[in-house]
């Protein structure tokens, strides 16, 4: 028996089985890598293993305890801990306070100041953490404030560690910080589950491997010795991806849209670029260097200082997506969160909203005609929903992504398709599905312009790549002229290099 | 059978099952409650907060508010009664009450939309500014109806129901099908969802909440000119409150604060329970001041019975 064991884990949610008969063991002092697509069931184990959801069937023991939750903080006082991709620190208050919320050493209600920063310090001393403990969390980068969730973890004096995609949001050098004490947790045999989309930091990092596919257990490795990453792969998805990108060539036709001079509140200076009919346009860049914000303007969703767009050489005269729309020019966002699916409405609402004009008489909606477009995208884009009035909240990722698609594509006369992000956050086997698709628009005449921060992905389906970097456009490659070294170079200002972001 | 029972509370329809209990227990311990006499005498005392909450519903599921519709009802009740008697035509005086209604809502609508003012704030200075209209066009007092045909409006009987239930009920309908079958009333949720990525979706959403608070104007202004023709006469002080009965109703019938889900059914249930708790009471002879106790308590378990379901429904 393993100092933490997982046995017969089965959860259900109204119409998807998140995990049945999950079962597997963690030795103490062991890295425990736990891999899986999107809807995979990895953040059910982990909320179950937090305290934060109840498991239908099976238990969890530690050594050989078995472990009942009512709550989080049952969890906490069990040791187990779970860092979330979002941070839970109160940014107003100083890293010395988060770390004391909850046990504030005080007399009389009131705090010994100089108690708590000599507890916090030696504390994070022996831990090896090098953190100013009197800066507020609002001060801190993401890094060092991932570091504090984790010193919360060592000041409760965790059995288990749970990290949730840590490295989402860092640098390559944060990450090198985060690993370097992930390896020394372990050294002190805590037990610490490593969840994480990236293979070469599972490979690096990890002990052992459990890989989760529908719910259920696809693979579970008590050592990473001679396994590849292929093997790792494929038990993800469950069959081989030989080429997920697919690329086919196509012939670009005319200039479909052409944006000029664009610039706004967030994008100072002004900024052109064109996309033919049939063509696939890659956008790419570091964070912040105006890509989305450019498409922002194209698609009129922030005001524009000047500039024009046109369409097919007409011009796009208001600058608001309602009209926009109308001609013809649509976006996906990169927050589809914030800016795209509509929680708390079903799939249908998802997809109809903003097509669903074209259905209508005097206002009145056609009811027959909204469910038929609802279920022929529900089948064409391959949503996997046990139905079209399931609130889209329910959905994974890659499934949103996809109704968001449908809603677009179930506009009449759509002829630029701007998509930023288009697979982030989405599993192996949807991207291909969403590359494919956009192959297929591409071919029906439709411009399509891609905004994306991975460079294999633009590299991989884009005819034609566009480098941003500090507002403004900076190279351009077609793709017979795609070249890893020098798209990175294009994208990076003058003072960083090329390693800083490679991560 | 506890989790059949938990499965019917917690579902779609869990509000309508409890309403239909709770009106069949009432029915049989309350006497004289199911009576011709009594049902109707209920209904027209839930004409004005159910009017009026029919538009509510759109503006809480468009994730607004509006506290001025108890001071819209008052003042265009005012206005129908001076108006009429000015003009000496009552269908002027409906006409002057509907319009002015419907241009206070409009302001609101534009402030809110346009000026990206607080719903809550904007609503709730306009909420004194038309009442304070309302008592300086009356200087404080009490108007008198001159023409008898005004009272005929809410005397008057179709088929033995009075005509203000008639037009609750046309009014619930109206608005029922605009929300579930119009573009309408589909932006209207889609907005409470999620207001930018609707945005984003190409709806309009600056023009669907000016509209949301245009109609909540004009439908106050119907439950206005009602109110004055049943107490006979337009009173600056009419409908003190009224926006917290028509908003406890909403939530009582399962229309979301947070925005992004209502229903009519459910409002209707929400009136309903309201009316008949009250008029139980009244029945039992018990205090107005208990009465006060018992509403808030109904709204406080009606929340909590929705936060159950949210929960029981994953969502959130």
């Amino acid at each position: 028996m393993s100092f933490l064991d997982f046995s017969r884990i089965t959860k259900a949610y109204p119409g998807v089985k998140a995990l049945s008969g999950v079962s597997f063991g963690v030795d103490k002092g062991a890295v425990h890598g736990l891999m899986g697509e999107n809807g995979a069931g990895k953040s059910t184990l982990i909320k179950i293993l937090s305290g934060d959801q109840h498991a239908d069937d099976g238990e969890i023991r530690i050594d050989g305890k078995v472990q009942a939750y009512s709550s989080t903080r049952d969890a906490f006082d069990n040791g187990v801990i779970v860092i979330h991709q979002e941070l839970q620190l109160v940014p107003e208050l100083t890293v010395a306070e988060n770390l004391s919320l909850g046990r504030f050493p005080a007399r009389a209600g009131i705090i010994a100041g100089r108690q708590m920063l000599e507890d916090v310090g030696a504390k994070l001393k022996s831990a090896g953490i090098d953190i100013d403990i009197s800066r507020k969390v609002k001060t801190l980068s993401i890094g060092e404030r991932q570091m504090v969730e984790i010193a919360k973890a060592i000041m409760l004096d965790a059995r288990v560690i749970a990290l949730d995609e840590p490295t989402s949001s860092l640098s390559s050098r944060e990450s090198e910080i985060l690993f370097a004490l992930i390896d020394r947790l372990r050294g002190e045999g805590k037990v610490i589950i490593y969840v994480s989309h990236r293979l070469d930091e599972v490979f690096r990092l990890c002990d052992s491997l459990t890989v989760l596919r529908d719910g259920k257990l696809a693979a579970h490795h008590t050592s990473l010795k001679g396994v590849t990453r292929d093997q790792v792969v494929a038990e993800m998805v469950g069959r081989e991806i030989s080429d997920i990108w697919g690329f086919r060539p196509r012939k670009a036709g005319d200039i479909r849209l052409k944006a000029e001079g664009l610039s706004g509140a967030k994008l100072k200076t002004p900024a052109s670029f064109e996309a033919r009919a049939g063509e696939i346009v890659g956008f790419f860049g570091l964070i912040g260097a105006g890509r989305s914000e450019l498409m922002r303007l194209v698609f009129g969703a922030d005001p524009r200082f000047g500039g024009s767009v046109t369409v097919d050489g007409k011009l796009v005269h208001a600058a608001d997506p309602h009209d926009t729309i109308r001609a013809g020019i649509v976006l996906c966002s990169e927050d589809r969160k914030h800016d795209g699916i509509i929680q708390g409405r079903s799939i249908e609402e998802n997809i109809n909203i903003s097509s669903r004009r074209h259905h209508t008489s005097f206002g009145v909606l056609n009811r027959a005609s909204e469910i038929a477009t609802a279920e022929t995208f529900i089948k064409k884009l391959k949503v996997r929903t046990p139905s079209r009035k399931q609130d889209i909240i329910n959905l994974s990722g890659g499934n949103q992504q996809k109704v968001i698609l449908g809603r677009w594509l179930s506009e009449q006369g759509v002829r630029v398709l701007i998509i930023d992000e288009p697979t982030r956050g989405i599993d192996v086997g949807a991207k291909a599905e969403i590359y494919e698709l956009l192959y297929q628009l591409a071919e029906d005449g439709m411009a399509i312009v891609v905004v994306s921060s991975e460079l294999p992905e633009v590299m991989g389906i884009c005819d034609r790549i566009l480098v941003m970097c500090g507002g403004r456009v900076s190279a351009e490659f077609s793709r017979d002229q795609f070249a890893e070294k020098a798209i990175l170079a294009a994208a990076l200002p003058d003072t960083k290099t090329p390693d800083a972001i490679a991560s | 059978m506890t989790d059949q029972l938990k499965k019917i509370l917690l579902g779609e329809q869990g509000l309508v099952v409890i309403f239909i209990v709770a009106f069949a227990l009432v029915s049989l311990l309350v006497p004289n409650f199911l009576t011709d006499r009594n049902m109707l005498g209920l209904l027209q005392s839930v004409v004005t907060v159910g009017i009026v909450a029919c538009t509510m519903m759109f503006c809480l599921a468009a994730r607004d508010f509006d506290l001025s519709v108890g001071s819209i009802v008052a003042f265009a009740g005012m206005v129908a009664v001076m108006a009429s008697n000015y003009t000496g035509s009552i269908l002027l005086g409906l006409l002057a009450a509907i319009a002015c209604g419907g241009f206070v809502g409009f302001i609101n609508g534009v402030v809110i939309a346009k000026f990206r003012i607080n719903a809550l704030i904007t609503t709730l200075a306009t909420m004194q500014i038309v009442r304070g209209l309302a008592l300086i066009a009356s200087d404080g007092r009490a108007v008198g109806i001159n023409s008898p045909d005004f009272y005929q409006l809410a005397l008057s009987k179709l088929l033995g129901i009075p005509t203000p239930v008639w037009v609750l009920a046309v009014l619930f309908c109206v608005f029922g099908f605009i929300l579930n079958r119009t573009v309408f009333g589909k932006n209207t949720l889609a907005i409470g969802g999620n207001p930018e990525a609707s945005r984003l979706a190409g709806v309009n959403v600056d023009r669907t909440r000016i509209w949301i608070f245009a109609l909540q104007g004009v439908v106050c202004g119907i439950a206005g000119i009602l109110l004055a023709s049943r107490i006979t006469s337009g009173q600056p002080n009419a409908a003190v409150g009224l926006e917290l009965s028509v908003i406890s109703a909403c939530v009582l019938g399962g229309v979301s604060l947070a925005g992004g889900r209502a229903t009519m059914s459910g409002v209707i249930v929400g009136v309903l329970i309201m009316g008949i708790a009250e008029n139980a009471m009244n029945l039992l002879n018990i205090p107005a001041f208990y009465q006060y106790i018992v509403r808030g308590v109904i709204l406080l378990l009606a929340v909590l019975l929705d936060n159950l379901r949210s929960s029981a429904l994953g969502r959130r």
